[in-house]
């Protein structure tokens, strides 16, 4: 079998599972935000149960239009404290709050093995912990809060294997567009996507949390990593919780299995309006830029922040552009802050924002006018994603999004360092 | 049970973006959310949809976020089913959970244009073009959604379970 089968077999009692069977799992956490547990909650009451079916299990984050961006999303917000509040479950409210994909991992509330769903998409993000974890809608959510338990196809597998070492300016966003531009956005439709190979295991685990937290945008069902020294060393200190370590067995059937040198991948830049729409950054030209936004559960984690400073430091964002920068979390806002790296930001001209998903969905904190054109390390470039119908996102790593700020157009590192 | 409205016709992924702007996730009832469906891709949608109306579209329907949003605003419209060549899961789960048929038939997505009238019916999977006279059959759903959609929705369904159980 492979690691995510055997992980979705000890969840249902059973021995084996095979793609395309039917199978009720118990789910080790269920996690909604504030746009989406408002309509998780109203189903959650229609059913009646009462309470929830581990309070220790269940996760809210006000995330998305948090700090509340207006009166509606106020509402929501309060709908979803005051359920967290009466069921007692467990909430991290603004101050403590970060983006959720950030945070839970942050937390120690994944570890390997574990059974994750969320309504939210990028709920696929904790692969990159040896979990099974996979977005859902919010009745699936209400049923998962009720019961702790929730109803799964089991998926096939497709491998990807990444042989030989990443060039310089190339990290895990740049693995996952590639891929995405490779299979296109439903090249792993219903499927798991179990990264591997040499290049893989170079990559830190805030470079892996991006590469699964984009599996979606393949369709897939989730991106999942075996467990290695990495792992264990981001674990530890975390969590007290003990973990069973899957890994896939050397005769598991795969779907399809998919082979790429690494060291043959530029950094990648995705081209309006789908994350499929990959050039690598030496074919881009020349596009001027009205915006770049660093952050998201995409790359919003201490090893982006520290990247997209390590090109700003010194220099200046060009005054023809807003930069926003958003850490993922208060913790990785206060490594930044502790290493100088805020100060890096500030001085150049960016602006830092607390942790939120704001402009990233088209909330708030850095929408788009007609015509506009972003530079961001998020993970949608859809028609009006981030604002106008008529503005452009181009999707790229933090070194190319900080270069771009730089130079006012979307741009190389290589230029500046 | 039988369908019939006239078509609105799409191409191939269409997000939940498009389905419902995430601007507008700050509301959560399906009539407030219907005022606003497809309005970044298709401005006349909301003035041209009427109750029974069918949306048929290429591959990978309703991929990206999993805001069940999109459904809701798709049923709030009067949209009474989608005919696509694919399906993202999420948005998958949450029509059959929310209660708003789909079909995956490609040779009926093939064969049908904006402005046909179509005639479905959700027991035997029966596409009819009225417009052309043509007949299609779609995917049949696994026994195990079949019990979801038959309930009303996993909140019946669920319901009905756990009253079974005890």
């Amino acid at each position: 079998m492979t690691l995510a089968e055997k992980i979705l077999a000890a969840h249902c009692g059973k021995n084996k599972v095979n793609p395309g069977e039917f199978i009720n799992v118990k789910t080790d956490l269920v996690l909604s935000n504030d746009i989406t547990a408002p309509i998780a909650i109203k189903e959650f009451n229609r059913l009646g149960v009462g309470k929830v079916f581990d309070p220790q299990k269940i996760v809210m984050v006000p995330d998305h239009f948090c700090p509340n961006k207006d009166i509606q999303s106020a509402e929501q917000a309060k709908l979803m404290r005051e359920f967290a509040r009466q069921h007692n479950i467990i909430y991290f409210e603004v101050g403590q709050m970060g983006i959720e994909h950030v945070i839970l991992p942050e937390k120690g509330l994944v570890v390997p093995g574990d059974i994750v769903v969320g309504a939210d998409s990028h709920t696929d993000t904790y692969g990159a912990l040896a979990a099974f974890a996979t977005g859902m809608g919010s009745t699936d959510i209400a049923i998962a809060m009720a019961t702790g338990e929730i109803w799964m196809k089991v998926p096939p597998t497709i491998k990807f294997i990444f042989h030989g070492k990443p060039r310089k300016w190339v990290g895990g966003k740049d693995f996952i567009l590639y891929t995405i531009g490779n299979i296109s956005v439903d090249g792993a439709l219903y499927s798991v996507m179990e990264f591997t190979g040499e290049a893989i295991d170079a990559l830190s685990m805030d470079n892996r949390f991006t590469m699964s937290n984009m599996a979606i945008e393949a369709g897939g069902k989730a991106g999942i990593f075996a467990v290695d020294d990495k792992t264990r060393a981001y674990l530890k200190g975390r969590t007290s919780r003990k973990y069973t370590e899957y890994s896939s067995d050397p005769d598991a059937e795969y779907a399809r299995i998919i082979e790429y040198d690494a060291s043959g991948i530029e950094p990648q830049v995705a081209f309006p309006h789908l994350p499929s729409n990959t050039k690598p950054i030496s074919q881009v030209g020349n596009i001027a830029i009205d915006q770049v936004v660093i952050g998201s559960c995409t790359n919003g984690r201490l090893d982006d922040i520290r990247l997209a400073a390590r090109i700003l430091k010194g220099r200046k964002v060009d005054p023809n552009l807003r930069c926003i920068i958003i850490p993922g979390s208060q913790k990785v806002y206060m490594d930044a802050l502790k290493e100088g790296l805020i100060e890096i930001f500030i001085k150049a001209g960016a602006a830092v924002s607390t942790p939120t998903c704001g402009p990233c969905l088209g909330g708030y904190m850095g929408i788009l006018a007609a015509g506009e054109k972003c530079v961001s390390t998020t993970n949608r470039n859809f028609v009006g994603r981030m604002g106008h119908t008529k503005s452009e996102i181009y999707l790229a790593n933090p070194a190319i999004a900080a270069a771009s700020a730089v130079l006012g157009r979307i741009a190389s590192p290589e230029e500046l360092v | 049970m039988s369908l019939k409205g006239k078509v609105h016709k799409y191409g191939a992924n269409i997000d939940t973006d498009a389905i419902i702007p995430a601007r507008y996730l700050n509301l959560d009832e399906a009539a407030q959310l219907a005022e606003h469906c497809m309005e970044d891709i298709d401005i006349d949608f909301v003035k041209r949809v009427k109750a029974g109306d069918i949306i048929v579209a290429e591959t990978n329907f309703g991929c990206g976020s999993s805001r069940e949003h999109a459904p809701l605003a798709l049923k709030g419209s009067g949209i009474s089913c989608v005919i696509a060549k694919s399906f993202a899961r999420i948005f998958f789960r949450n029509a059959i959970n929310t209660g708003l048929p789909l079909l995956e038939c490609e040779e009926a997505v093939d064969n049908i244009k904006a402005e046909d009238t179509v005639e479905v019916d959700l027991s035997s999977g029966k596409i009819t073009n009225l417009s052309s006279g043509k007949t299609f059959t779609s995917k049949p759903y696994p026994e195990f959604m079949m019990q979801i959609i038959a309930a009303g929705g996993l909140v019946e369904h669920t319901k009905k379970k756990s009253s079974g159980a005890r």
